[in-house]
């Protein structure tokens, strides 16, 4: 089979489908009863929830001796999965708004999906700093409001500040970014639901007042569209330096101490680029899942899942040229506390996860040059879980490994993460994977009128001429 | 004072472009034209101007985040001045983060207000719809009586030619039209 490819472009949508088929096609698993499957998903995803919700409770009602922080180690597990959550989030953006600016037009398929995977993760990601504070509800100290303390303000040269600004914009901007994408679709199942609102059972009859109230009176008028398509081109180049910034600022609270390991000017890129590979592979995991479950195999076609891939692989190469550089930088700089450090990395108490994070970031994504292996969804599937893996155990790597053996001796310390700390790591997946269970019930997962929008059957192939 | 209005529903994307082409040559003007997805070439073809949009966006951008740097140099250097590493007061670099941040975020959402307001998207308002089926399979033209030059036959005639599925005429009554029967039956 591999030798007979077309030289013509595949079509972006398989299937000959036309307008009115589109609508029917992604509106169908919002139309029918949830199957066994999604129920027992939802089930264990659930539980995974309830399990961090819990754990949560505990830690906030005890204290955070219940996490296994030591003084030498203050930073580990949470800030571990604050990064690589917010990381996961970059792909969403990404195909959402780098890919619109570069008019792929294969993008459309799945931009839907992975800006919901965007603000499913930044919400995961926002849990982590709040439970670290401590005490969560003094969370709103972190704002600059006129206070009775005189007022004293907060330090806005604290990159933990810089964050907090780059967080909230960076959710809010998602949130708008994906919402307005939405209201044209909400418009189509607000009519599609309407001859059931007055006779339907209730649950048509409460989405039918969800959609009409969401739908914001959308009625696909031209003049209407004019302005929508400038907004969203807007909001597209707004949000692109935005997802660069989240980041980069992300990796000043690192970058900015004066720790071995984490004070390299390299950070910002590094991150960025590990952001969009950390992303690419959730988006892939997803993506192989969703298209299974829903039945949207004409709509995410083999040549988006190859389309990742490739970008999986282009990050991934980032990726691995910012750690070589890392240590080629640490050898070269003659500075002895640089050196140890990479060096306790590689060959360290920790050397086991520095392997893991190389094999899984490193080498395994080289497989994805083969398109055989492209093909192969089972296969993409195992290396995209490689990916994951791979980016948890590179915050893990650098925040845990560059903190545990710092410039003095006497304070080196090692750490284990408590039975608290992981449960709340598997209620932030529950988390994310509920919220998205959720979401492919309640609104269509692929954006009805920008698939239509690249069909072809709008045009009559110059029949017309 | 209300006024005939004709309207003609097509299928494709390609039609309701040609036939809107056509129609202008005709000397007509348009009411709107209602679609399932923003088509290309339409709002040129339909004469529509350009979306001031990117104005709002640009000067909403501006006024945040000239009022993020001012905001953020008066409280840290003016307000309660606090020596933080023995940086200077003023050290603006640090202010650059939040500025952009600021930025953006008046940005965006200044411009998604702008755009709602503007054409009166707002929670749970009822759609003025023409005709069913224009956000699911539909391109729907609505043209309205504006001078003597108006004539239904021949519109009908140029919508035919490209393949109407449907025309119609209907009074509109002070620019408002009636309500389709879904949402006779969605508002009962």
């Amino acid at each position: 089979m591999s030798s007979a490819y077309s030289v013509l472009r595949q079509p972006l949508v398989e299937g000959d489908r036309t307008v009115a088929q589109v609508t029917a096609d992604i509106s169908a698993p919002l139309e029918r009863r949830a199957g066994a499957m999604w129920w027992i998903t939802f089930g264990i995803v659930f539980s995974m929830l309830v399990l961090g919700l819990a754990a949560i409770t505990y830690q906030v009602a005890t204290g955070i001796g219940t996490w296994g922080l030591n003084r030498t180690v203050g930073w580990a597990f949470d800030i571990t999965n604050f990064v690589f959550w917010i990381g996961i989030g970059h792909a969403g953006t990404a195909i959402s708004a780098f890919l619109f600016l570069l008019r792929q037009r294969w993008r459309t398929s799945i931009s839907r999906a992975a800006e919901a995977m965007t603000i499913f993760a930044v919400m995961c990601a926002g849990i982590f700093p709040l439970i670290h504070m401590g005490r969560p509800w003094f969370a709103y100290w972190v704002l600059p409001y006129p206070n009775t303390r005189g007022s004293l303000w907060v330090n806005f040269r604290s990159p933990l500040l810089w964050d907090v600004f780059a967080i909230s914009t960076y959710f809010t901007i998602s949130a708008v970014f994906w919402y307005l994408g939405l209201v044209p679709d909400l418009a189509t199942l607000r009519d599609r639901f309407a001859p059931l609102a007055k006779n339907g059972p209730l649950g048509a009859k409460l989405r039918y007042r969800l959609y009409c109230i969401l739908s914001l009176g959308w009625n696909g008028s031209a003049k209407t569209w004019n302005s929508y398509e400038s907004l969203y081109l807007l909001l597209a180049g707004l949000a692109t330096p935005l997802v660069v910034s989240v980041h980069s600022i992300v990796s000043f609270d690192f970058a900015t101490s004066v720790l071995p390991g984490w004070h390299t000017t390299i950070f910002p890129p590094y991150f960025v680029a590990g952001a969009l590979f950390s992303g690419f592979g959730m988006v892939l995991t997803l993506m192989l899942i969703a298209r299974k479950v829903v039945h949207m195999e004409n709509y995410i076609t083999r040549g988006h899942i190859d389309a990742m891939c490739k970008i999986v692989i282009a990050t991934g190469g980032m990726v691995a040229l910012a750690y070589m550089t890392e240590i080629f930088i640490a050898w070269q700089s003659g500075n002895l506390y640089e050196r140890f450090a990479f060096a306790n990395r590689a060959f360290g108490p920790f050397g086991w996860a520095y392997r893991i994070m190389v094999f899984c970031n490193v080498f395994a994504p080289q497989l994805l040059w083969i398109r055989k292996i492209r093909h192969n969804l089972l296969l993409v599937f195992i290396l995209s879980i490689f990916v994951n893996i791979g980016m948890w155990f590179e915050r893990f790597v650098i925040i845990v490994t560059s903190l545990h053996r710092d410039f003095l001796p006497s304070s080196w310390a090692h750490y284990t993460p408590s039975l608290i700390e992981i449960a709340t790591l598997i209620g932030s997946f529950g988390l994310f994977f509920t919220a998205f269970l959720l979401f492919c019930r309640l609104l269509p997962m692929i954006s009805i009128s920008e698939v239509k929008g690249v069909l072809n059957y709008g045009r009559r192939n110059g029949e017309h001429q | 004072m209300s006024r005939q209005l004709f309207t003609a529903a097509f299928e494709r994307e390609e039609d309701l472009l040609h036939a809107v082409a056509d129609l202008r040559q005709a000397g007509y003007v348009f009411k709107d034209a209602y679609t399932p997805y923003p088509v290309h070439g339409l709002p040129e073809a339909m004469g529509l101007r350009p979306s001031r949009l990117p104005w709002v966006c640009f000067l909403c951008g501006l006024t945040g985040g000239i009022f993020a740097l001012l905001a953020q140099l008066y409280l840290s250097a003016v307000d309660w001045p606090i020596n933080i590493g023995g940086k200077p007061w003023n050290s603006s670099p640090a202010f650059i983060p939040i500025t952009f941040e600021i930025t953006v975020l008046s940005a965006g959402i200044g411009s998604l207000l702008a755009f709602l307001l503007r054409y009166k998207l707002l929670p749970g308002r009822q759609p003025s719809v023409l005709e069913e089926g224009c956000n699911d399979n539909l391109f729907v033209l609505a043209i309205p009586e504006h001078n003597a030059t108006f004539n239904p036959q021949e519109l009908k005639i140029i919508c035919n030619r490209h393949h109407a599925i449907r025309t119609d005429q209907r009074i509109e009554p002070d620019g408002q039209t009636k309500p389709t029967p879904a949402q006779q039956r969605g508002a009962a």
